[in-house]
């Protein structure tokens, strides 16, 4: 066996900020959730590894939204932009983050989505940007409509922007959503609602006018923490 | 460029989601039932080759664009013997789950993890057709398939020479999931399964939910190489419910 393996990063668990699997006023949940208590492991390299050769496995980049035929995409034009951190806040450079959203009048270019919301031929609604050294991002989109769900009577869902971060290993994997400040669905939706209300805000872009351009678009701040790494670096066993 | 009066009328919090009272990890939240046209792409279940599984190219509406996948650059097959993990997402009913999405993580045949956290130096055990991340999308009828290669042994931890038994890392996303359930594939064929540090924290009576059942007919693909075949179903809840871990 070889002796000159290199020690790695072991992560944190998760803080108590992530919601639990079931959530019965996110009605799906009932009957998706494991019953059975999760079985708690160690970290091995299989969870401190992760895939990273972007380009190669995915394919290039796509930062504007707004333009996938060249034509412009109709709604309100938004910037978005931030940083990936860590929760030493350490930069989370060279992390993939995929993006998908429903288009201006809460439509999903999507078969399943069948209400009356019109499509829009200039909107994809997918994007995939990778973070610089500094685990910064930005892309350009526009704000998503809220759209009805079956979940429940009258039930919509807020505004919001799917996204999902492929970090620095396995074991740090998160998928969120993105949703706007001053939205009153946030209150009353199953899904953010999974979430304790004193860690909601964190979900919840903030409007920047430092990064709202004159005559463009209005900018949106919003900065995703991943798990961090364990205080006590690994020691090696005897 | 900001004005004196610009600044004046700028908010005294900081502008972001992360203020220091809230500080912390992004919480997780589901990916919902219409992430096909994102996250996978046609060909995404095949590490090993040019085939098109793993994407729903039926769910896209005409007209609109999905995210294209990487393009293939003729890259020759990868080392080490050639599998097939198919099987099925089940509820809590028995019902099949038509919107969840499988996501896999490898060693290659050397047991090398490729990418970040790589382990070691393993330049010479590098395979330049072998990247180890894969994602199905499943079908209508809740199944997906795999095209990839048996993963090598990794060790259990960096700096001790126990090995693990070959596996591969899942994910498993869904509507209804409001985070990644973790799991792990096993083989069924593996006689190292025994000794393996992780399956023996797993009770039992339920390790048998994380061993890919070989299928012993004879197999060939399309293009008539051999493959070995392994059936793999991921059961949510309720009977022979599937391990999850968490880490």
């Amino acid at each position: 066996m070889n002796a000159q393996l290199t020690p790695a990063a072991a992560f944190r668990g998760e803080d108590e900020a992530q919601p639990p699997l079931l959530f019965a006023p996110y009605a799906s949940t009932v009957e998706r959730s494991p019953r059975e208590p999760l079985v708690r492991m160690p970290q091995t390299p299989t969870e401190q590894s992760g895939p990273n050769e972007w380009e190669a496995l995915f394919g290039d980049q796509v930062t504007d939204l707004t333009r996938p035929h060249g034509a412009c995409a109709l709604g309100q034009r938004i910037i978005v932009c931030g940083q990936v951190l860590d929760e030493d806040r350490r930069p989370a450079a060279d992390t993939l983050i995929e993006i998908w959203q429903a288009n201006a009048a809460g439509r999903y270019a999507h078969e399943r989505d069948q209400w009356d919301a019109p499509l829009d031929p200039n909107f994809g609604g997918a994007g995939r940007v990778v973070t610089d050294t500094q685990g910064r991002y930005r892309y350009t989109t526009v704000r998503p409509g809220a759209y009805p769900w079956g979940n429940h009577y009258n039930a919509w869902r807020p505004a919001h922007i799917h996204l999902s971060l492929l970090g620095p290993a396995f074991a740090t994997r998160l998928i969120t959503q993105m949703y706007f400040p001053d939205d009153p669905l946030i209150e009353i939706d199953p899904i953010a609602n999974a979430v304790p209300r004193a860690y909601r805000a964190r979900m919840v872009a903030h409007f920047d006018i430092g990064i709202t351009q004159p005559s463009h678009a209005l900018g949106y701040r919003f900065d995703i923490v991943l798990r961090g790494r364990t205080a006590t670096p690994l020691r090696p066993e005897t | 460029m900001h004005t004196q009066q610009q600044n004046a009328a700028a908010p005294a919090t900081p502008l972001d989601n992360q203020s220091p009272g809230t500080f912390g990890q992004t919480p997780w939240q589901t990916v919902g039932p219409f992430f096909h046209f994102s996250l996978p792409w046609n060909g995404c279940a095949d590490l090993t080759g040019p085939s098109q599984i793993g994407g729903r190219p039926d769910l896209i509406p005409g007209g609109c664009a999905a995210l294209r996948g990487p393009e293939r650059r003729g890259v020759a097959p990868p080392k080490g013997e050639h599998i097939r993990i198919a099987g099925y997402v089940f509820d809590a009913r028995g019902n099949p789950v038509p919107d969840a999405l499988l996501e896999i993580w490898q060693a290659n045949a050397s047991g090398y993890y490729r990418g970040s956290g790589a382990f070691g130096p393993g330049s010479a055990r590098v395979d330049a057709n072998f990247h180890g991340f894969g994602r199905a999308a499943t079908a209508a009828d809740g199944s997906f398939c795999f095209h990839t290669i048996r993963p090598g042994r990794v060790p259990f931890t960096p700096t001790l020479s126990a090995l693990q038994a070959p596996h591969i890392a899942l994910g498993v996303l869904g509507r209804g999931l409001l985070k990644r359930l973790a799991t792990r594939i096993y083989f069924s064929d593996e006689p190292g399964n025994a000794e393996d540090p992780v399956l023996g924290l797993v009770p039992a009576d339920r390790r048998a939910t994380l061993l890919a059942q070989r299928i012993d007919t004879p197999q060939t693909d399309a293009a008539g190489a051999a493959s070995v075949h392994y059936r793999f179903d991921v059961r949510l809840q309720g009977e022979r419910e599937t391990v999850f871990f968490e880490y």
